[in-house]
């Protein structure tokens, strides 16, 4: 009979034997799973070989999992276009900023809140946990943004996102159970100010968590696409995300520069470029994943201690 | 009255006393209310014939013009339609994708292959909406696409996915599964890890096979998440994401693609009809927020677990 290892309470290891009904169901999960893992590597898998392969091959439609004579020029059509790169750069841009000013935003939100001795937060608290079942909308949300005269502008990348309710939340958690009041209150004897404690304790101790606020707010910022398909109508400002939507999915290369293009086919070696782009655009967060993977998922599990 | 009296909490005072905490308030709170509360005052236009020039409190009044203007007009129902038929298609789907994924994983031995199969089905999450639908018009497309590709190979007939209105909603949905469920999955997968141990002996003891112990003590461990999550996606059924359907419009599709949010940004932004898309998009918050309301109410009266 088949064993299986599981671990009882007191962390000793017990073998198993499992019935036949137990056998037939543990075959079909692998199956199950393989199945799984199959569906979602094909097409990241389908992308990655079109991305290297000759222009050629792949709108012969001869890729399936393996680059066909393996090319690299989707990639140097992205790296001799300045248009890609303009946008690449100003997607940074809207990134690093954006991250910067979300990530203060919150901490200067959730620190006040999780002080249990002010007597404002609850009615704060009320006034930001209203804005996650109720909002003003599209419209009304953009007539304000054009009031304040940020269409077209930089900031308008930044601002009407920058901070997440659901973040100031975890934040406010974070800092109420980690960090005793206790140590408050003899800083304060001592002659600490609010805001020197807030820099010299409650910063350095709260590093796991504003590392997955980092992570949260980068990512979202990278990918954002909402905000520059409403606010930016500029093409030297736009980012990635909107270049991405009219060539990937616009079709649209109208603009571009292809020095390489004018030699090959045009339509063949565009083609092409919609998959490098596809990967060039997300290596970025990929290159994140191994830091997300850590912190995020603590991220979430906080999250759900409370909700 | 004396004592009162030296209790009694005056703003001035308190602001005087820790005025850097109320600082720091100052730009969250500067946020909140210009980039929230007033666009939700700007909700009025939804009443008034609004017009640039004049204002929010200058614009004439016009009261329900634009809501009966919805009401009667003919792409009213398919609108409604086809959001709630997408939303629906999808929770159906995609609800309990990933209590399965986190159940099998739980299920079987092997860490290193469930720390793979988790990272694995995690990482999609991250791709950018755009990105994604940029994969799936890849990968679907009639001459280059690997599904047709695939079909050509054993022999069957390339099939114009994009370019059909009856496989939007299979495409949209799937995809969804594809991107969100290992990211779902988080959650069950954390709660399945603190399940008590001490009922897994007991049930093993009891002589319980597999099946009978997911039914037994792994599903009721899960119950009070699943239905928060039940009750925040219901809450979200209006909500279906605007950017994906939108960026996978064309005009092959529109009859079944059209959401009220992707209407209310044609007619409002596009055709600068503020009043009429700010009603509409009204409409939709409000039957959100009914449907979000009666799940809670059930979930009390079925459940003990409720978000308020």
């Amino acid at each position: 009979m088949k064993k299986e290892k599981t671990t009882a309470s007191h962390g000793t290891k017990v073998k198993l034997y499992q019935t036949v009904p137990d056998k037939i169901l543990t075959a079909c999960i692998w199956i199950l799973l393989i199945l799984i893992m199959i569906f979602i590597l094909v097409p990241v898998l389908f992308i990655i070989a079109s991305s290297f392969s000759d222009a050629k091959a792949v709108s012969a439609g001869k890729v399936f999992l393996w680059p066909v004579d393996f090319s690299l020029a989707g990639y140097q059509v992205i790296f001799q276009s300045p248009n890609i790169v303009k946008a690449f750069l100003n997607s940074v841009a809207y990134t690093v900023v954006g991250t910067v000013v979300s990530v203060s935003l919150t901490l200067l939100a959730g620190y006040p809140l999780a002080r249990t001795d002010l007597k404002i937060r609850g009615f704060v608290m009320f006034l930001f946990t209203v804005t996650m079942f109720f909002s003003g909308g599209m419209i009304p949300t953009y007539l304000v943004v054009s009031k304040l005269k940020l269409i077209d502008s930089f900031w308008s990348m930044i601002l009407p996102s920058a901070m997440g309710v659901w973040n100031v939340i975890l934040i406010k958690t974070y800092i109420q159970s980690s960090i005793p009041g206790e140590i408050f209150e003899s800083a304060a004897i001592d002659g600490c100010s609010d805001w020197i404690y807030f820099v010299k304790m409650v910063l350095p101790l709260s590093t796991p968590i504003i590392a997955v606020m980092v992570l949260l707010y980068a990512v979202g910022k990278w990918n954002d696409f909402f905000s520059a398909l409403l606010y930016l109508n500029d093409v030297n400002k736009q980012p990635l995300q909107l270049l991405l939507r009219n060539i990937l999915v616009s079709n649209d290369t109208t603009g571009m520069q292809l020095s390489l293009a004018e030699q090959m086919n045009r339509q063949e070696l565009k083609t092409l470029l919609q998959y490098s782009l596809i990967i060039v655009s997300s290596v970025p967060v990929m290159l994140l994943y191994p830091f997300i993977q850590k912190y995020f998922v603590k991220g979430i599990m906080m999250g759900s201690i409370k909700g | 009255m004396k004592k009162a009296k030296k209790k009694k909490w005056s703003l001035k005072e308190d602001i005087q006393k820790r005025w850097q905490l109320y600082l720091m308030l100052l730009l969250p709170l500067a946020y909140i209310i210009i980039f929230c509360y007033i666009p939700m005052g700007g909700i009025l236009i939804a009443f008034e014939d609004y017009s640039f020039r004049k204002g929010i409190l200058g614009s004439d009044w016009v009261g329900l013009k634009y809501f009966k203007q919805f009401f009667t007009n003919p792409d009213m129902l398919k609108l409604l339609k086809n959001t709630l038929v997408i939303s629906f298609y999808s929770l159906l789907v995609s609800f309990p994708a990933p209590i399965i994924l986190a159940l099998a994983l739980h299920s079987i031995g092997g860490a290193r292959f469930k720390k793979f199969m988790q990272s694995l089905t995690y990482a999609p999450y991250f791709i950018s909406t755009v990105v994604m639908v940029g994969i799936i018009l890849q990968c679907f497309h009639l001459n280059i696409g690997i599904v047709n590709n695939l079909l050509d190979l054993v022999g069957l007939d390339r099939v114009d996915f994009m370019g059909r209105a009856s496989y939007f909603r299979h495409i949209y949905v799937w995809s969804g599964v594809w991107q969100g469920t290992g990211y779902a999955a988080v959650i069950y997968i954390a709660a399945l890890g603190n399940v008590d141990q001490s009922l897994v002996e007991a049930s093993l003891i009891d002589g319980a096979n597999r099946l009978q112990r997911i039914k037994i003590v792994e599903i009721p461990a899960l119950k009070p998440i699943i239905t928060i999550q039940l009750i925040m996606a219901i809450g979200g059924i209006m909500g279906v994401g605007f950017e994906k359907v939108f960026l996978m419009q064309n005009s092959l599709n529109l009859p079944v693609s059209e959401i009220i949010s992707t209407y209310v940004y044609k007619r409002g932004l596009k055709d600068m009809q503020y009043s009429f898309a700010t009603a509409v998009g009204l409409f939709n918050s409000v039957v959100n927020f009914i449907l979000l309301f009666v799940a809670n109410k059930f979930s009390q009266k079925f459940g003990e677990t409720s978000l308020w």
